[in-house]
């Protein structure tokens, strides 16, 4: 090492420092996409104090850092899994075949904010919003027509639904029985993360107490019942795409998962008994190696944490499964076609990263809704990268790297730091009480806006090599007429139905919450007979209570 | 003079996305406008309401999940029903192009897409409401 | 613009808000209107609140606010948050906290910033609250944050002071400004059910005697409350109208308001005497010229003000 450091400031001092005299350098400093100082160079000085089999280790070995699983994309490609959805369940039916057909390996269904928000297509609240940003679910009628002809033995589903998850995955369920498929084959995700949405997505309905209660009632029952099933997708996606830095998305999900593990530990469950199917989804933002270098802090950073703070035994209890989107805040409404590019520059740094399963941004996101051409390009972005780019024929290639390494380890610090504080204020849901987390979150999203207007921060298109916008062919459009059919189509359900039964299921649920019974039970006995989402949530939220946002 | 320029900020409907409604705001605070933050899940009421109680100059509405084809007809008929109708109108999220006109045409004078810088959106309101 | 009076009687919310503006803004104008409400107006009881950020003031506003109307009171809100020194911008973030009271109908709410008023306290607060008690609002609550000079100033409007703050805000406390304590006429430690919050009480009750040895008949209460859950909410509430109680039946009601509009007519005057003298001269030439006379040390500042005070209200003066 003493050769090497010797060698190493010869060459700052004779040729780096002498080149940058004569030829100066592109910028002052040199700073990654989160703030954080790049240097000119990283050598194996950089990783004197890493130990490869302490903190890197081979994949599938703890602490996880080079992969979760021993072989990688050598023996599975990550699933491919575009998040789809808009208008009726018979419209986004058509969209999934449409992308299972054209080579997507796992579904992923995007709801309309009324269903997201426990509202019947019929609410007030919903005027307008139905089938906007997803496909509106009322009852199971509509879940049915959603997976028609769709096996769900052979098809893992991922939902981003939230704080009526348990309602929608008791839908699963119910149809997953009408087509004959037992429960226990039953593959999917929910992503029922509710603390992220008090910081960042903003659909919760109940205030934390009672939506931790649901979450753990789901990881209870499906210890049970599912046991193929991801009860939570603990996500930064939404925390980064609000404007954090890739620290804050790192620390601020890991935070939510060690509340979430508290939760359930505290209602007497044993973590090796749900950890295992705990798993996360982050975002794939443009500075590609620090993205890398983030993924694979992620898995190091949660198998210390369910070893050393929660004593986790099973090994799957410290594998950190994730889900990667590629950043929506990076693509541009200006020249949308250079997004392409940018997702493909995302995408790749997930694979890099070991991604399990992967969404890719279609071009016109923010545009509008995804046509279908557009979701196409999108899915081929995948496939390019799978099938030619060789990235996926040997694992954690960019291991080594001394910058990927020292970035990596420097990532973990930094995030245990904010993981510190959040400890000092109780717990993550108390520092979201306290507004800490949201005001981290406005403090670095202003910060960007600042370096973008003063080009700080370069995004091609906004603020060089800009164009006269020129409007790009068409975008999809949402049928407004579909509320109204939808709202038949419930009223028709709801004429149809016995109209005691509907009763006894709401006083069932009304029950249940009282007295701190597993929620699923009598929720799934309800959907079965055609009880509507607003009509099980309306209970819940007599029960319960609506949060009221307080903080700015 | 900025200082005297107030502004409604609001997140009509159910879209929950707010990182853009809170950048401008304080964009707004920082050039001199007071700026009232309504938070999210505003009825159409709720905006009208604060619109008239803190006589703000200008309402900006952000909304990215489609529905204002439906919300903002309902926010400009109540402005104009309770005779509010001298009050700047803005928007901004994800408005496609092609209901620009529509909704111009109901009163909403400019609309701005993701990536406008701040002080394209100043100098639009200073120009609007004829103030150096 | 020509404010109907009749309508601000009637409580058209419309036109009540458009006058708050003008008396935000254009002061002279403002007064035209205002001499046709005083002497036909009651002025409202004032609450005055504060305390340091994050103790959930608002949301006891809200519940104290909701409390007032259930029992028929029309109730309005003045929100006050500091202008950016910078910029003179500001961010009005007490709405958004209110959000379940904001649609009431008997209920006004409106958001206000400081604008770094120079010399206390801006008299434009005074003139809205007359404003609203013109239009019927019996209840006015005056929030604001913070526990410094500026919040002392704009609490000694009130005829009740309720200063809250929460466990968290611990050694913070240490910073209250003197005169919040002895501005204080009821203390309420929110969050009370914090681990610290028994610590926190003790703390309290400790400053509030230091600060209070003077023999007022007024027994100054600590109410632990817990916002959110309304826990605390009816003790409080009592204790407010024992308070206003209080104060008509000892004299102390006339003796407070003798005071607050004493400090008032003197900011009018100053704010007149500075429009009419001090602001035209500040934008004479021959003011920055005199500083830098000064500077130079051609004249000593001491001398300069004499200068320019004999100057005022002499015709010349006027240029």
């Amino acid at each position: 090492m003493a050769d090497l450091e010797k060698g190493y400031q010869e060459w700052k001092e004779n040729k780096l420092d002498k080149t940058v005299n004569n030829y100066g350098e592109r910028k002052d400093e040199f700073t990654t996409g989160s703030n954080r100082p790049v240097k000119a160079l990283y050598s194996p000085l950089d990783l004197e104090e890493i130990d490869y089999l302490d903190e890197i280790n081979f994949p599938g070995q703890f602490p996880y850092t080079r992969g979760v699983y021993p072989t990688m994309y050598r023996s599975r490609l990550w699933t491919m899994r575009q998040y789809a959805g808009f208008g009726t369940a018979k419209e986004t039916n058509e969209r999934f075949r449409y992308l299972l057909d054209h080579g997507q390996t796992g579904l992923s269904v995007a709801f309309d904010l009324p269903t997201q928000i426990g509202y019947d297509s019929d609410h007030e609240m919903s005027k307008g919003e139905v089938g906007r940003v997803g496909v509106a679910i009322d009852t199971l009628a509509d879940m049915e027509t959603l997976f028609d002809q769709i096996p769900l033995d052979k098809v893992s589903t991922s939902m981003t639904i939230n704080a009526p998850a348990s309602v929608l995955l008791a839908m699963y369920i119910a149809v997953a029985e009408k087509q004959g498929v037992e429960k226990e084959k039953l593959s999917g995700t929910i992503q029922n993360d509710i603390l992220k949405e008090y910081i960042a997505r903003g659909t919760y309905i109940f205030p934390p107490e009672p939506s931790l209660r649901l979450i753990t009632d789901i990881f209870e029952y499906c210890s049970k019942e599912l046991p193929s099933w991801n009860t939570i997708s603990i996500s930064g996606y939404h925390i980064r795409e609000a404007g954090s830095d890739a620290v804050q998305e790192l620390a601020f999900t890991i935070a939510d998962g060690i509340e979430y593990v508290e939760s359930a530990l505290s209602i007497g469950m044993d973590v090796d008994s749900f950890a295992p199917r705990l798993s996360f989804f982050f975002n794939g933002q443009m500075d590609f190696l620090e993205e890398v270098a983030k993924f694979r802090a992620a898995r190091r950073l949660w198998a210390e944490i369910m070893k050393e703070r929660f004593g986790a035994e099973k090994a799957k209890s410290c594998m950190l499964r994730f889900h990667t989107q590629t950043a929506g805040a990076a693509l541009t409404a200006q020249q949308p076609q250079n997004n392409i590019i940018r997702v493909a520059l995302q995408a790749l740094a997930a694979v890099l990263g070991g991604t399990q399963s992967l969404h890719t941004n279609s071009f016109d996101e923010a545009l509008g809704l995804p046509t279908e051409e557009a979701a196409k390009i999108a899915l081929r972005t995948q496939h390019i990268i799978a099938e030619e780019s060789g990235v996926a024929d040997t694992i954690d290639p960019l291991a080594g790297s001394y910058y990927i390494e020292s970035m990596t380890d420097d990532l973990v610090s930094e995030a245990r730091e904010y993981l510190d504080e959040i400890e000092d204020l109780g717990g993550m849901a108390e520092a979201i009480k306290a507004g800490y987390v949201q005001r981290e979150i406005q403090e670095s999203a202003y910060q960007e806006q600042k370096a973008i207007e003063n080009e700080e921060k370069i995004v091609v298109g906004v603020n060089k090599y800009k164009e006269d916008s020129k409007e790009i062919g068409d975008i999809l459009k949402v049928d407004p007429g579909l509320e109204k059919d939808q709202c038949q189509q419930l009223n028709e359900i709801r004429s149809q139905r016995d109209s005691s039964d509907t009763e006894k299921h709401l006083n069932e649920i009304r029950e249940a919450a009282i007295n701190d019974d597993n929620l699923m039970y009598p929720i799934l006995d309800a959907v079965r007979d055609y009880v509507s989402i607003g009509e099980i949530c309306d209970v819940l939220r007599e029960e319960f209570g609506e949060y009221e946002a307080k903080i700015f | 003079m900025s200082e005297n320029i107030k502004v409604l900020i609001a997140k009509p409907g159910l879209d929950g996305h707010d990182r853009g409604a809170k950048v401008i705001a304080r964009g707004l605070k920082e050039a001199g406008m007071e700026v009232v933050y309504t938070g999210l899940r505003q009825t159409t009421e709720q905006i009208v309401r604060a619109a008239i109680q803190e006589d703000v100059d200008v309402i900006g509405l952000s909304i990215l999940s489609g529905a204002h084809s439906h919300l903002f007809p309902e926010i400009m008929k109540k402005l104009n029903d309770s005779g509010k109708d001298d009050v700047l109108v803005i928007a901004g999220g994800i408005i496609p192009d092609e209901d620009h006109d529509e909704l111009k045409k109901l009163g909403i004078n400019g609309i701005f897409k993701p990536g406008t810088p701040i002080n394209e959106i100043v100098e639009f309101i200073h120009q609007e409401l004829d103030v150096a | 613009m020509q404010i109907d009076v009749d309508k601000i009687f009637a409580g058209d919310e419309r036109t009540v808000a458009q006058a708050i503006s003008l008396v935000e803004n254009s002061r002279e104008d403002a007064f035209e209107l205002l001499r046709k409400l005083y002497l036909k107006t009651d002025l409202a009881y004032l609450l005055g609140v504060t305390g340091p950020p994050g103790g959930g003031k608002s949301t006891l506003v809200e519940k104290i606010v909701a409390r007032w109307v259930e029992n028929g009171e029309k109730v309005a809100v003045i929100a006050i948050d500091p202008s950016s020194e910078f910029s003179g911008g500001a961010l009005l973030g007490d709405r958004i906290r209110m959000g379940s009271i904001a649609t009431h109908p008997d209920v006004f709410i409106r958001s206000m910033a400081t604008r770094g008023y120079l010399g206390g306290l801006n008299p434009a607060i005074f003139d809205t609250v007359l404003v609203l008690s013109a239009a019927g609002y019996q209840r006015i609550v005056i929030e604001t944050v913070g526990v410094g000079q500026n919040e002392i100033d704009i609490v000694s409007l009130a005829d009740t002071t309720l200063v809250v703050t929460v466990p968290e805000a611990g050694d913070e406390i240490q910073s209250f400004k003197a005169g919040l304590m002895e501005a204080g006429d009821l203390f309420v430690l929110n969050k009370s059910d914090h681990a610290t919050a028994h610590r926190m009480e003790l703390i309290l009750k400790q400053m509030i005697d230091l600060a209070r040895s003077d023999n007022s008949d007024w027994k100054i209460p600590l109410v632990k409350t817990v916002a959110t859950e309304e826990e605390g909410l009816d003790e409080l509430i009592k204790h407010i109208t024992a308070h206003k109680q209080f104060l008509h039946d000892s004299n102390l009601e006339v003796s407070n308001k003798k005071k607050v509009m004493k400090n008032h007519l003197i900011h009018l005057l100053e704010e007149g005497l500075r429009n009419k003298y001090i602001e035209p001269l500040l934008k004479e030439s021959s003011f920055h010229a005199s500083i830098d006379a000064v500077i130079n040390r051609e004249v000593d500042p001491y001398t300069k003000v004499s200068e320019w005070l004999n100057d005022f209200g002499k015709e010349d003066f006027d240029r």
